[in-house]
């Protein structure tokens, strides 16, 4: 085979699910030894074409052909595997009480005396593979105790060590500091030039494919619609294939934050489910027509912290000021009432209930307001009605009718529900924690123009995310936040993503910000 | 008092014991995958009626023992097919087994013996009792470790067994895994539910043979309700335990220590009173495990 074969083709694939087609007569050729990067919005088919090769799922038309050989009839991952094809999956799948070795061998185990393990031969092999492919572990781990980034790592090895040479990883990152990401694209090209492995990566980071890839293929709705050399395009260009359509980003973040404090926070402590101290004394203050964009890898207290402002959380120590009045000891309710509006980080859990129709979910908060009343009693279904369905066009939210339960809409038509909920209260003061995850590209957009509009309407916005894409993008002060403390307070546009990791990660620099 | 504390006490406790063990490996078999097997008490008690119908019917205690093994592949499969395979609800199946098990046994005790409430006689021959020279004479362990039924032997021996299959092979890796992240081991090429129904008889086999001790070892017949409750125990020796057999079988020890003192107290407590003990205490030990998880909660997890 010469070297610029293709390892890996896809001809005419389809797949057919239920409610739409997910590929639509793909045909991709992917080379021996080259980084491709397979990007387009949620649901564009990228994880489906990646399980056909897999075999986990099995087109309707159209085959694959990898190293010359057609995919059987029953091609499945037992099949793939022995093809070559690893597959890192955006969920792990891991024992987490096994060690690091366990977990690598799993279905291979070597054997001694007929019916036992051999721990040693099984811990001499796997040091020998992640010495061989750069990827240090230690085989005696127990993987509970490994941080994501190491657990994902172990994911690695274990397709390695089923002898893969054709690498997937889907949406690696999601779970990744941004220095373990560096790490991971690292060791991944270096795996590629060295050792000739063809990796393929999913995802929807453009960035990402710029930093990563040889080529890219785009998708959109089920279809390939293009693949470039990455030196050949940029960023802006891949957006718009991704979309569709060109993509602004306009820069709203026009006039300058007042100097009238809305939101101050002091010394605010407070403990996690566990009853493990997780905010440890932050010290925070919001201006009027401010963002402040709060950068931290997931679990150092960004949850704990949105919550405590919100009253849902008991603090056990601190005070948070609205407008010069304590609200440290009020209910939900009533610091809702005096304006702050909250967009939690789980939407499923927190944001809203999947059984309750759109109708009710966007008017949570508001049933009681004598607009949906008759003699204060009886609802007002239809002035409801009709209330939600102008907010939805107004949020652009797209559901088959608001009378449907909310688990009918996808998670960006949902997130725009939660979204529409909280900035119709009009409030002086928004507590935003990851507004934009699992949210495609396009609804991104959008979801960032509102953000940027209540900002320039005046309002006081704490901005949680674990994109740092997004931080940089709306916020005007960024701060660090790392187990539960607060380590950095930047001007946005005087620091570099570089710098703002090292203070994620632990670089210390206590500040009151 | 030294009429109940003496080496006979350690003695019944290793009898009363056994069931308990027995019957708790077999549902650890299932907890490790996954499955909580409530059914076990109805298996344990079938178990025991067909051990003295296999003993009685061939005057062979071995017939009985195979009678058991038999029955408990047939519960195990039972049980796999519909609380697995039809993913009904593994809770309500197990009471199923549990009501199923008592109606059955009496049903059969009428129209195969014709009698009522329960069944003894000559013509039931029980398990051998085994007793080892060398161990013997050795005074006090002597005692108490020879001239047990055989099942107590095989029941100490199963615990290593257990230890060994989880711990030390591929098998019982996967079993594991099949139980703790399902998705993993089918990434790897293997069919959880295979685990699965393996680890479902091998339950119903052990469960079964607790029957049997009790039926063939500790007493040679077959009374109405035998099992008394000592599946529950079983399950709550596995809870206790966190599904490792050898302090599964620690726990199952203590609820037998219980039992026996409570036997021997009688000259001193009404009947009734000490018949609650074994109870008391499963109920404490499950609330000693909730204390000591909370505990394990609240330390500090380093290097996450």
């Amino acid at each position: 085979m010469t070297e610029n074969a293709p390892i890996v083709r896809f001809e005419h694939v389809s797949v057919r699910f239920p409610s739409a087609l997910a590929n639509d007569d793909v045909s991709l050729a992917i080379r021996r030894g080259e980084a491709f990067a397979l990007v387009g919005e949620n649901g564009a088919g990228k994880t489906t074409l990646m399980n056909v090769l897999y075999g986990l799922v099995r087109p309707a038309l159209g085959t694959v052909i990898i190293k010359g050989e057609k995919i059987s009839q029953r091609h499945d991952p037992m099949r793939a595997i022995a093809m070559g094809v690893g597959m890192v999956h955006q969920h792990f799948k891991l024992v987490p009480s096994f060690t690091v070795a366990q977990n690598i061998a799993l279905g291979s185990e070597p054997v001694k005396n007929l019916v036992f393990y051999d721990q040693k031969r099984l811990n001499r092999e796997v040091l020998a593979l992640s010495k061989r492919f750069g990827l240090p572990v230690n085989p005696g781990d127990v993987v509970d105790d490994l941080s994501v980034g190491l657990q994902q790592r172990v994911e690695i090895l274990k397709a390695l060590h089923r002898g893969a040479d054709i690498l997937v990883l889907d949406e690696p990152t999601a779970v990744l500091s941004p220095a373990e990401t560096d790490e991971l694209f690292e060791v991944l090209r270096s795996i590629v030039r060295e050792q000739s492995m063809t990796v393929i990566l999913i995802t929807h980071k453009l960035h990402e494919v710029m930093q990563f890839s040889d080529r890219v293929g785009v998708m959109k709705q089920g279809r390939l619609v293009g693949i470039v050399n990455t030196s050949e395009t940029d960023e802006k260009q891949l957006a718009a294939m991704m979309v569709g359509r060109e993509l602004l980003f306009r820069d709203l973040r026009a006039g300058e934050p007042s100097d009238r404090e809305v939101l101050t926070i002091s010394g605010l402590r407070a403990m996690d489910d566990r009853g493990l101290e997780a905010v440890k004394g932050i010290d925070l203050k919001l201006h009027a027509g401010e963002i402040v964009g709060v950068c931290g890898v997931e679990g150092n207290g960004q949850t704990e912290l949105t919550e405590c402002i919100m009253g849902i959380r008991p603090q056990t120590g601190g005070t948070v000021t609205l407008n010069g009045r304590n609200i440290s000891r009020l209910k939900p309710r009533e610091i809702r009432g005096m304006g702050v509006s909250f967009i939690p980080s789980d939407r499923m859990r927190t944001g809203l209930s999947a059984e309750a129709t759109v109708m009710e979910n966007m008017l949570v908060g508001k049933q009681r307001q004598t607009e949906f009343r008759r003699f204060g009693v009886q609802f007002r279904k239809r002035r409801a009605t009709s209330y939600a369905k102008a907010l939805s066009e107004q949020f652009d939210v797209r559901s088959g009718g608001v009378d449907l339960p909310m688990k009918s809409l996808s998670g960006g038509n949902m997130q725009k529900a939660i979204i529409a909920r909280e900035f119709s209260f009009d409030t002086p003061v928004l507590i935003i924690n990851q507004p934009t995850r699992g949210v495609d590209i396009g609804a991104i957009e959008f979801i960032h123009e509102k953000i940027l509009q209540k900002r320039a309407a005046g309002c006081a916005i704490l901005l949680v995310s674990a994109d740092l894409d997004e931080l940089f993008r709306l916020s005007d002060r960024l701060v660090t936040l790392y187990e539960g403390r607060l380590t950095g307070s930047f001007v946005n546009g005087e620091i570099t993503r570089q710098e703002i990791s090292y203070y994620m990660t632990g670089g210390r620099q206590e500040v009151r910000a | 008092m030294s009429d109940v504390f003496n080496l006979l006490l350690l003695q019944n406790t290793l009898r009363t014991a056994t069931p308990v063990v027995l019957c708790a490996l077999g549902c650890l078999m299932t907890e490790r995958v996954g499955i909580m097997n409530i059914g076990v008490e109805g298996m344990m008690l079938m178990g025991a009626f067909f051990a003295v119908l296999g003993s009685y019917l061939y005057g062979s205690w071995v017939m009985g023992i195979v009678f058991v093994i038999v029955l408990g592949i047939l519960l195990g499969l039972f049980y796999y097919l519909f609380s697995i395979k039809f993913r009904s609800d593994e809770f309500v199946i197990g009471v199923a087994i549990n009501i199923l098990a008592g109606g059955l046994t009496v049903f059969l005790l009428r129209t195969l013996f014709g009698v009522k409430g329960s069944f003894s006689g000559p013509g039931i021959v029980p398990l051998p009792t085994l007793h080892f020279t060398w161990l013997e004479s050795i005074p006090v362990l002597g005692t108490i470790l020879s001239g047990n039924t055989l099942l107590v032997y095989v029941s100490w021996v199963l615990v290593i067994l257990c230890w060994l299959l989880l711990y030390k092979t591929p098998l019982g890796f996967h079993l594991r895994a099949s139980g703790e992240a399902p998705e993993a081991l089918r990434a790897a090429g293997k069919n959880p539910d295979r685990m699965k129904m393996l680890a479902s008889v091998l339950c119903g086999i052990m469960a079964s043979l607790s029957g049997a001790h009790l039926s063939l070892g500790y007493l040679t017949m077959f009374s109405e309700n035998m099992s008394a409750s000592r599946g529950f125990v079983a399950v709550a020796c596995v809870i206790f335990g966190g599904g490792n057999p050898p302090r599964v079988f620690l726990a199952a020890l203590l609820f037998g220590f219980i039992d026996a003192l409570g036997l021997r107290m009688q000259k001193y407590i009404p009947a009734d009173i000490t018949a609650m003990a074994p109870y008391v205490v499963t109920v404490v030990m499950m609330v000693v495990v909730v204390l000591m998880k909370r505990r394990k909660k609240r330390q500090p997890q380093e290097g996450r």
